[in-house]
């Protein structure tokens, strides 16, 4: 048996083929098109597997973009799909942290991998990867440079969860000559509050994963971290957990 | 399901159809009373040969309007009941000669004094408590309204007109609870969607006698149907029961999301349904038996309030549902707070899944939300042993 997951997220479009183990997978950006974004992300990851489409017995979508792909076999939201894939790679998980781009999510976890329950973000972008991406423009560096800015920096508080609101607070605090690392540095401890915030709301054990690109930047993970009070699970490729999650469904079913 | 039976088609026509009724009955001297909330005593006027009607509150279209006097991050219920008047866009408003308000909410009660400005307004001061000096002190708001639409209305409010009154609202929340009973049937014989839409309309009837048996008709109508094995959904259709703030035709996000992506909404808990069709117990003073019924509605405005919690275990169990949402409006702080208490008091006696959604009248959080129900959708999935 042989499945695929696709995770088309708002950001980046993954692919895993799954087999028993991890065959492949591969990241592309999303762009404007989540359809060309979905094929080209399964595309690459049959040839990184060198497989043909005809070997995969199952395909199975999730991320906001899974209602665009015809090919999907089955449809699974983004919320059980981590669920699962968290579990895949630490069994003992009971919770999963997943910041996406557009969305935050809070998961609890059973003992077979499946969602218990659930807590996620309303419309607004606060905590989110988007929230991130909006305060790394108005600082003027990339995602990673921001991580590096807020090492061993002490964080000035910021208290618009908003983004917009957030963003006019972040421009005041550099026209007073606040220096970048203390605001990088407030950045995230104010993405940290939120999901502590949203953590409240399901009951959230000591055996966290960290899901979602989001995770990929260490002083995030570390943030989030000491304002739970609790170690978590980083992935290697956290972003990578929607669609593993999603691949293992199908190769299940 | 439009079509599903001759009495859904006429009950699907009603509120244009009553617009019209209203003036009519207006040409003919028939004076004309305004409720928003459920815990407007409308034996009283009827008692008074007045006609009570529901006012529009449901549409986001009047909200622009309204947002130009009231704060944007009120609750969209008042801000579209508010913009519906100033705008003058609600013909059962256009018509009223009284509105009668009560004290639910801090939001509401400062939207009636601006509300007060454009009709006549009667408020209520409605107790937070259910106790009996509240109920004494309750008892004496209905006589001070009595004696208000004694005096507006000029007529006499005689024990004879309010028992014919009890009788006849008791038999329309007969017959509103014989319908929603329908759906405890497995699958229901009727979408969510379909009821709120009957639900909804009937609240805008200007003959209440007509309205029962229209109610009764299609009662009878879906019973056959649901006999022949006629529903939209399967015995496998996830069951929802829905609880919190009022829900309307054009408020109806939620349900219609619940239904599109799998679902049935086979109960609603909010006052227009359920909290409705509690009926008015007969007693020696019919007065007090008016005050009792309506000083027990368990809304989140009554600290505490328990009732919603017995009320809610109960329904969860008699439609057999297999998961909970609980739909806040934004801005609606007693609902939203309770919310937590209503989920722990759930998973300690039924244990159904809970998804509580705080949302407003607008379109803008469509995808999210439809990712937050697919989920619980999928763990109610999970929790009766589906695969994922």
């Amino acid at each position: 048996m042989v499945a695929a997951g696709i995770d088309i997220g708002s950001t980046g479009t993954k692919a895993v083929i799954f087999d028993g183990e991890i065959r492949a997978s591969v990241v592309v950006p999303t762009g404007w098109d989540p359809k060309a974004a979905g094929l080209e992300a399964y595309r690459q990851a049959l040839e990184c597997a060198g497989l043909v489409a005809d070997e995969v017995q199952s395909i199975v979508g999730t991320g906001y973009g899974r209602v665009s792909l015809p090919i999907f076999d089955r449809k699974v939201t983004e919320i059980t799909c981590h669920a699962r894939g968290a579990h895949f790679l630490y069994p003992e998980t009971r919770s999963v942290i997943d910041i996406g781009g557009q969305d935050s999510k809070v998961i609890s976890v059973d003992p077979q991998g499946r969602v218990a329950e659930f807590a996620m973000n309303d419309k607004c972008a606060a905590g989110t990867g988007r929230f991130l991406q909006v305060m790394a423009g108005v600082l003027d560096v990339s995602l990673d440079q921001l991580g590096q800015l807020a090492v061993g920096a002490t964080p000035v508080p910021i208290s618009s969860m908003c983004a917009v609101f957030a963003e006019s607070e972040v421009i005041g605090l550099l026209a007073r000559g606040t220096d970048k690392g203390s605001i990088a540095a407030g950045i995230f401890h104010s993405i940290a509050a939120r999901i502590q915030g949203l953590a409240g709301k399901v009951a959230l054990s000591h055996r966290v994963t960290f899901s979602g690109g989001v995770a990929l930047n260490r002083e995030l993970c570390r943030a989030i971290g000491t304002s739970l009070g609790i170690d978590m699970w980083v992935p290697q490729a956290p972003q990578m957990v929607g669609a593993l999650g999603a691949a293992i469904l199908g190769y299940e079913a | 399901m439009r079509d599903i039976c001759a009495a859904f088609s006429e009950i699907a026509g009603l509120r244009e159809r009553n617009a019209i009724a209203l003036k009519v009955a207006k040409d003919r001297g028939r004076k004309v009373v305004g409720t928003y909330c459920l815990f407007s005593p409308v034996e009283l006027i009827v008692a008074a040969g007045a006609i009570p009607v529901s006012l529009c509150g449901t549409s986001a279209t009047p909200i622009p309007a309204a947002e130009k006097v009231l704060p944007r991050s009120l609750c969209p219920l008042i801000k579209s009941s508010y913009g519906f008047a100033l705008t003058d866009t609600c013909p059962f408003f256009h018509f009223s000669d009284l509105l009668l308000a009560e004290t639910t909410c801090d939001g509401k009660k400062k939207m009636y004094e601006l509300l007060g400005e454009m009709k006549p307004l009667h408020l209520m001061q409605l107790p937070q408590v259910q106790d009996e000096a509240a109920l004494e002190y309750w008892v004496l708001e209905l006589k001070r309204l009595m004696t208000r639409l004694e005096q507006a209305f000029d007529v006499r409010i005689t024990p004879e007109k309010l028992a014919a009154a009890i009788l006849l609202l008791n038999e329309e929340r007969r017959s509103l609870k014989a319908l929603q009973d329908l759906l405890k049937r497995k699958p229901a014989p009727i979408s969510g969607m379909d009821l709120l839409t009957v639900l909804h309309n009937r609240g805008f009837t200007v003959d209440k006698r007509e309205a029962i048996d229209l109610i009764d008709r299609l009662t009878r109508e879906l019973a056959e149907l649901s006999d022949q094995g006629i529903s939209p959904f399967t015995a496998k259709t996830p069951r929802i029961l829905l609880t919190g703030v009022p829900v309307g035709l054009g408020s109806d996000k939620v349900v219609r999301l619940v239904e599109e992506l799998g679902g049935s909404v086979v109960c609603f808990e909010s006052c227009g349904a359920y909290k409705k069709v509690d009926p008015v117990q007969p007693g020696k003073n019919l007065l007090r038996s008016i005050a009792e019924k309506y000083l027990r509605v368990p809304c989140s405005c009554m600290s505490p309030n328990k009732g919603r919690l017995q009320l809610l275990e109960q329904l969860v169990r008699e439609f057999a549902a297999d998961g909970v949402i609980d739909l806040t409006w934004q801005g609606c702080h007693t609902y939203n707070v309770e919310s937590f208490t209503v989920k722990r008091h759930l998973q300690e006696t039924v244990r159904v899944p809970f998804l509580q959604i705080e949302t407003d009248y607008s379109e803008s959080d469509t995808e999210q939300l439809k990712v937050r129900i697919e989920a619980f959708l999928e763990v109610i999935g999970t929790s009766r042993g589906e695969r994922p």
